[in-house]
């Protein structure tokens, strides 16, 4: 009796390694398929490849004001993107200048974008009604000086699209 | 006459005290464990957090719902999809209005994947933690086409502020039912490898199988939901008590072992990857057609109180808000599943050694932010 259980004893020794000789061989295995099959590795070499790099057309990386060829944008200066964002990154200054009309209106002065305080949340985006926002896809925003991640996001020298094209549209069917 | 400078015999019997983090790799986070030791073994564990609270519930009165939903994202950020869902659903309890039935669906498929995403990492962050570094490559690995499919739809990889009240930010991306299939079968293969790396390892097993025992009565008594609970047999999936979006749905199981020790934590949260996986099946070729976001003029709250919990990656969140009937919310409360979870270390890891402490944490699978918020 005492012998068997001995023997179970050394039995069972030898079983538990053999298992765990076996348990790591298992997992070894999977290291080393992929060991050699190098086409299987997924790791991406940056920067090296920056210049193949390219992030999906939503990817939110920074805002930036639609400008068209002519150095044109869409901005009426309505605040409402400053007003829907939580944190505080939007400026919007504006000022009073005379249209095409003769008439005075509100211009976009200097569009701020705070981008050391913006979390990407997009509800600036969503509340603009010109559909004069949208997000780049630039992610390298690293600089030395963080009065360097305030922007003005309207290019200089950059006027309001005129919407006369726009206004004219709705009344031609009712003419 | 012999003096020795230190006395063994005293020096055996003498508890000390020392400090793990709050700069501890296997914290993955500012949390700080007191924790009083005897020799190796763990007498008891104070954990201090704070170290990363901003103040979110306080920060949110001051923020309209659609704002201060990007917070949310901060607390479980490997949640961030759920979080989000919490506070929408709750908004929208509270407005009585449903939203769709492809908006449902399209949200209960971003949870899932979020679900196994944030399963993934903690497996890779498990693995090494109790020293098989490996693990961490083949997780991250696999986790980064979720993610890619979060950015593709989104815009984000990690804190996305999708789902709002009301519906959703965007709608779907043409290729995301068609790489969410295709994720479906590459980790379907993809799957049994972590069971070959680690679940069968033996320096895995012995360091896990039995450590840090957790009865159901502690984790009913404590709290503990989510996977953490599910593994001492408390059933306590919210997707299955309360359904809530698409759940009511899909047919899955909860998953559930009685035995309670760090392995069996380890096992539900494997398990849960290939329920989530079912879920995903089931749910992705039959998105129905609907609008995307509600009309609504304004998105507040009526007078009252409100509460909505949902099952993230961790346990059971829920949103409590008072509303006196303005655009902010008078106060907000999250219950968020980490910091009850948190309080089990002292009574699971009692008598263990100092070494365990890192398996029985790691096995709780903490999210700082989402203890100190
Ligand atoms: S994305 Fe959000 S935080 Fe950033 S500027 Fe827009 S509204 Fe503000
Ligand atoms: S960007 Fe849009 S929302 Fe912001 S001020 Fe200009 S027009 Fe208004």
């Amino acid at each position: 009796m005492a012998l068997l259980t001995t023997l179970k004893s050394i039995g069972n020794y030898f079983r538990e390694i053999y298992n765990g000789v076996t348990s790591l061989a298992r997992g070894m295995r999977v290291t080393g398929k992929y060991f050699i099959q190098p086409s299987s590795i997924v790791t991406q070499q940056y920067p090296e490849n920056r210049a193949t790099l390219k992030m999906f057309d939503n990817f939110k990386g920074e805002l930036i004001l639609k400008h068209t060829e002519d150095n044109e944008h869409f901005c009426d200066a309505c605040n409402n993107c400053a007003r829907k964002c939580p944190n505080g990154s939007i400026e919007v200054i504006s000022k009073r200048e005379e249209g095409p009309d003769g008439k005075t209106r509100r211009v976009l002065d200097k569009y701020i974008y705070h981008l050391d305080m913006c979390t990407f949340c997009g509800l600036c985006v969503q509340a603009c009604d010109q559909s004069a926002l949208e997000f780049s896809n630039e992610f390298e925003h690293a600089v030395f000086d963080r009065n360097n991640l305030i922007k003005q996001l309207n290019h200089p020298d950059s006027k309001v699209v005129e919407k006369q094209a726009e206004t004219k549209e709705p009344n031609t069917p009712t003419v | 006459m012999e003096e020795t400078l230190v006395d063994i015999d005293f020096k055996e019997k003498e508890e000390y005290i020392i400090n793990m983090g709050p700069q501890h790799p296997s914290t993955h986070g500012v949390l700080r464990f007191e924790t009083c030791l005897q020799g190796e073994k763990v007498k008891y564990i104070i954990p201090h957090c704070g170290y990363i609270h901003r103040g979110i519930e306080k920060m949110s009165e001051s923020l309209t719902y659609p704002q201060l939903l990007h917070l949310t994202d901060r607390m479980d950020y490997l949640s961030a999809h759920i979080n989000n869902e919490a506070v929408a659903l709750c908004v929208e309890n509270a407005m009585e209005v449903e939203v769709s039935d492809r908006v449902k669906y399209i949200r209960t498929i971003l949870a899932e994947l979020s679900r196994i995403a944030s399963h993934q990492l903690w497996w890779s962050a498990f693995g090494m933690d109790l020293g098989a570094l490996t693990t961490f490559f083949y997780g991250l690995r696999d986790r980064e086409k979720i993610l890619d499919i979060f950015e593709e739809t989104t815009g984000s990889r990690l804190i996305q502020s999708f789902i709002t009240p009301g519906g959703l930010m965007a709608d779907i991306h043409p290729n995301f039912q068609r790489r969410v299939k295709e994720f479906i079968t590459y980790f379907r293969k993809k799957l049994p490898e972590y069971d070959q790396l680690l679940t069968g390892n033996v320096i895995f097993r012995e360091r896990t199988l039995g450590i840090g025992y957790m009865s159901k009565e502690d984790a009913i008594d404590y709290a503990v939901t989510g996977p953490s609970g599910r593994g001492s047999g408390f059933h306590c999936d919210v997707r299955k008590l309360a359904p809530y979006s698409a759940y009511p749905f899909v047919q899955f199981n909860e998953i559930t072992y009685t035995e309670g020790d760090t392995y069996h934590r380890y096992l539900v949260r494997m398990k849960e990857m290939w329920e989530s996986l079912n879920i995903l099946e089931q749910l992705v070729d039959n998105i129905p057609q609907g609008e995307i976001m509600l009309n609504l003029k304004a998105i507040k709250a009526p007078k009252g109180e409100y509460y909505q919990r949902v099952e993230t990656a961790r346990g059971e969140l829920g949103v409590y808000i008072v509303s006196d009937g303005a655009p902010t919310p008078a106060r907000i409360k999250y219950r968020s599943p980490n910091f009850s979870n948190l309080f089990i270390l002292n009574k699971v890891s009692a008598n263990h050694k100092i070494a365990d402490l890192v398996a029985i944490s790691g096995s709780l699978d903490l999210v700082i932010p989402d203890i100190d918020r």
